[in-house]
């Protein structure tokens, strides 16, 4: 379980989060939701230790992960995975070296054992053979998504972050990225807490949902839950009433 | 008045800024070579790009050093009718000095950018990120092997340069001027001693630790997008130029 209490942090004065306060339950999938800047990638990258708050508490299964030493932080983070935004893939290695990279780094695997865990997590996100020597640059935007879900769970991480784990693909793509989390999912029972804006289609894979507006979580629910709330910021995001936000 | 002393103020808290910020990046990557995992392969390829791939440029810009140094000494000699000086003041002029301060730049513009444009991109595509999330520290995997390679490879590059520029002041000097080998050669025996080769050793490790430090920290520290990069890029090399000649001065002051 992660517990998220009073989570405050600014950049260059300008408040982002301004006092976020939210319970992941453990082996669920969590979505977060709200407008572009609302801190969503922020508050992930806390999540992770990738960023230290201004004020506030991150408790992992018990673990305080903003008052942890840099030795015990670096070693809780075996326990993740994150998908980034934008794949973030090391450019000067292969799909398959990319994959292989936390298991070289991290496990006492042997080099046949990783090669052949890789090339498996490569056909369950729907990878063929073929793409595994290419460098990320010579794949499409789906194909880097997909061998970075595969690099992210290759290690059976406990938490996996997903930042945006479709922006920029389209239908098509988007249901087969939302089918691999669901399926691995199923397949692994890891937290899972999800960055979208993908609004209804990303109801297909939350067991909670989120909603983060003006630095704070202001609604939290399951999907038929969230979609009751009364709350008119919440109203007007679902149904995509964008003038709102500017009034 | 009061604008000039702003700036003078916001320039001195600057320059304590980043003196304490490369100090502290530069303990923090160096002290994580003494921990586990050891990367001596990360090492080995730093070195292969940082020293191996400058071979060229060290070998072209070592030997029209050495050629040049030779045509201009030959005849400043020849007016004192001291030419049999020549190989002296081609060696000691190499090893002091031009040896190590060249291959400091040229390893600087070739490799100094490349490092700082590698780490930034690296950085602006959050991949220091991804490492960082599988619990990989970044500085021990990317910029300590760096700083390493930069130890290691400059001192023997300036070897490189020390001695091929030696030849291309012997092929002018010897083979086209007229000078004897005999004494080309016996001059620089008699000439440069331990303390000339030991300033010029100093000089190379304090440059090779400076490009890479300067490199990686403005790679590391990189602002945002191509811009960020690009400006980053720019201040590697202007800084490594400054600090290498300012290392210089106070090196040779030191040695003399």
């Amino acid at each position: 379980m992660i517990q998220i209490s009073d989570l405050a942090r600014s950049f260059n004065g300008q408040p982002v989060l301004t006092g976020v306060n939210l319970t992941i339950p453990q082996g669920k999938i969590t979505v977060i939701i709200g407008k572009s800047g609302a801190g969503k990638t922020v508050l992930l990258k806390h999540i992770v230790g990738l960023l230290k708050p201004d004020r506030g508490r991150i408790l992992i299964n018990g673990f305080d992960l903003t008052r942890a030493r840099p030795r015990e932080l670096q070693e809780f983070k075996r326990q993740f995975g994150f998908l980034f935004q934008g794949g973030a893939l090391f450019d000067s290695l292969t799909v398959l070296e990319n994959v292989a990279f936390p298991l070289r780094e991290k496990s006492r695997l042997s080099e046949g054992e990783i090669l052949a865990r890789c090339r498996q997590r490569l056909a369950e996100v729907n990878l063929p053979p073929e793409v595994e020597n290419k460098y990320p640059d010579e794949l499409s935007g789906g194909m880097k998504k997909r061998v970075a879900l595969a690099r992210a769970l290759i290690q059976e991480p406990r938490i996996i972050l997903f930042d945006e784990p479709v922006s920029g693909l389209d239908p098509p793509m988007t249901n087969t990225v939302f089918h691999l989390i669901a399926k691995t999912h199923q397949e692994n029972q890891y937290t899972g807490v999800v960055v979208s804006h993908d609004i209804p289609a990303i109801f297909q894979i939350a067991d909670y949902v989120a909603m983060l507006h003006k630095g704070r979580i202001v609604a939290f629910g399951t999907p038929a839950e969230i979609q009751q709330v009364d709350d008119p910021v919440v109203q007007h995001f679902l149904r995509g009433e964008i003038d709102f936000w500017e009034k | 008045m009061r604008e000039i002393l702003r700036s003078l103020g916001e320039f001195s808290l600057n320059l304590v800024r980043e003196t304490g910020g490369l100090t502290l990046f530069l303990l923090r990557s160096l002290g994580l070579a003494l921990v586990p995992p050891y990367r001596f392969r990360r090492v080995l390829e730093e070195i292969h790009f940082i020293g191996a791939k400058s071979l060229l440029i060290i070998f072209l810009t070592a030997s029209f050093t050495g050629m040049v140094l030779a045509l201009q000494g030959y005849y400043t000699l020849r007016k004192f009718g001291s030419e049999s000086a020549l190989g002296s003041a081609v060696a000691l002029s190499l090893i002091r000095e031009l040896g190590p301060v060249l291959t400091a730049l040229m390893v600087s513009g070739r490799a100094g950018s490349a490092i700082t444009a590698e780490i930034g991109i690296m950085r602006i595509t959050e991949q220091l990120d991804a490492m960082d999330t599988m619990a990989v520290n970044p500085l021990q995997y990317v910029v300590m092997p760096k700083l390493l390679a930069g130890l290691i490879s400059v001192p023997l590059l300036t070897a490189i340069f020390d001695v091929v520029g030696i030849l291309g002041g012997y092929l002018v000097g010897v083979r086209l001027l007229g000078v004897s080998s005999g004494a080309y050669f016996s001059g620089m025996v008699q000439s440069v001693v331990s303390l000339d080769v030991n300033g010029g050793l100093v000089k190379s490790l304090v440059f090779g630790l400076t490009i890479t430090l300067v490199a990686c920290y403005h790679g590391y520290y990189t602002g945002r997008g191509a811009e960020g990069v690009s400006q980053a890029t720019t201040r590697t090399v202007v800084l490594s130029a400054i600090l290498v000649l300012a290392w210089d001065y106070v090196i040779t002051s030191f040695f003399m």
